[in-house]
């Protein structure tokens, strides 16, 4: 849409080569974003009237394992006042993916982010308390990556009943 | 139960003991309001007006597990949640029953994975399974049912050696 277009140019004019439009699929438009330059974008675009994107819908992580650059943290920004969705994506390497928090913009990036680090390992600097969300505290491993195992069990038909009965834990008390 | 013990089986002494025992407990077994996922959903249409709980002496559904002696485990129980159904269960006390509701509890269901606990008989010891998902509220007044049936069989050596 022409309001959007305005906006990924503006964008492309104010911060140069950090922003790059990806492609348009209906009516919505993407854009990568260096990772450096992630909270002047999004500071830019919540503080500017003309745009005001001030909902941040949704902030997920793509894994593509084994390609480099493996992952990809997207985020996707909701201007109510104009109703358009601007997606930003920000690529980032395999090893040690760290990429500056957006809380302060948007501080309901705080449980989105800590459920990013939770699922995919990609540590926020400066997040106010970057723990675990949906596993247990001592979890070790990011379960979301490409390559953690499913973590599946055997499953017992009766051919195989007794072998697995013998085998599985069963509580007495 | 010290008198079997000493006196042996006194027959018609203690079946009668045995049978007004278990009929009260099946008469008044309050279930322990919690509920985990879907299952909890049929499990508070089942206590509802149309297939009334009350009528099996289930009239209201105690919040605290001191005060509650069946433990209906309604949905998917994963790893996070696992030590806190195990302190639930380990809060009520004895005369307890648990009734694993649905297929999520009682082999994992549909899950097969990292997160969900394959079968909640892995954490606590479950006297009736219920196959369904979820079941509909019938199906969990039979697995009641059921569950009524075995605490009429038990006895009082059964009470023995359970303490």
């Amino acid at each position: 849409m022409d309001l959007l277009e305005k906006v990924v140019e503006r964008l492309q004019r104010e911060f140069g080569e950090g922003v790059q439009p990806l492609e348009e699929f209906r009516g919505e438009i993407k854009a990568s974003v260096d990772p450096s330059l992630i909270v002047p974008v999004c500071k830019f675009l919540h503080d500017e009237d003309d745009f005001s994107f001030n909902f941040l819908i949704a902030l997920t992580c793509v894994d593509f394992w084994p390609q480099e650059p493996r992952f990809m943290v997207v985020y996707q920004l909701y201007s109510q006042k104009n109703k358009i969705i601007l997606g930003l994506r920000a690529y980032l390497p395999g090893s040690d993916p760290r990429i500056a928090t957006v809380e302060s913009v948007y501080p309901n990036a705080n449980w989105h982010e800590r459920e990013v680090y939770d699922m995919f390992g990609v540590t926020f600097d400066g997040h106010s308390d970057l723990r675990r969300i949906l596993m247990p505290q001592d979890w070790e491993g990011h379960p979301q990556r490409k390559d953690y195992p499913l973590g599946y069990e055997e499953v017992q038909f009766s051919f195989n009943f007794d072998e697995i009965d013998k085998r599985k834990k069963y509580a007495r008390e | 139960m010290g008198i079997e013990q000493k006196l042996g089986n006194l027959g018609f002494v203690t079946t009668t003991l045995e049978n007004a025992v278990n009929w009260s407990r099946t008469r008044a077994m309050w279930p322990l309001l919690s509920g985990l996922a879907c299952c909890a959903i049929e499990m508070m249409v089942a206590q509802s007006a149309d297939y009334d709980l009350s009528r099996f002496g289930m009239e209201l559904m105690r919040a605290s597990p001191r005060q509650s002696d069946l433990f209906i485990i309604a949905g998917r129980v994963t790893r996070k949640m696992a030590p806190v159904i195990r302190r639930l269960y380990d809060q009520m006390p004895d005369p307890k029953w648990v009734l694993a509701m649905g297929d999520c509890c009682s082999c994992g269901g549909i899950f097969n994975n990292y997160a969900i606990v394959p079968g909640v008989d892995e954490i606590i010891p479950v006297d009736v399974y219920v196959a369904g998902c979820p079941p509909r509220p019938e199906g969990l007044i039979h697995g009641i049912v059921t569950l009524h049936e075995k605490v009429k069989k038990e006895g009082i050596r059964y009470w023995y050696e359970k303490s």
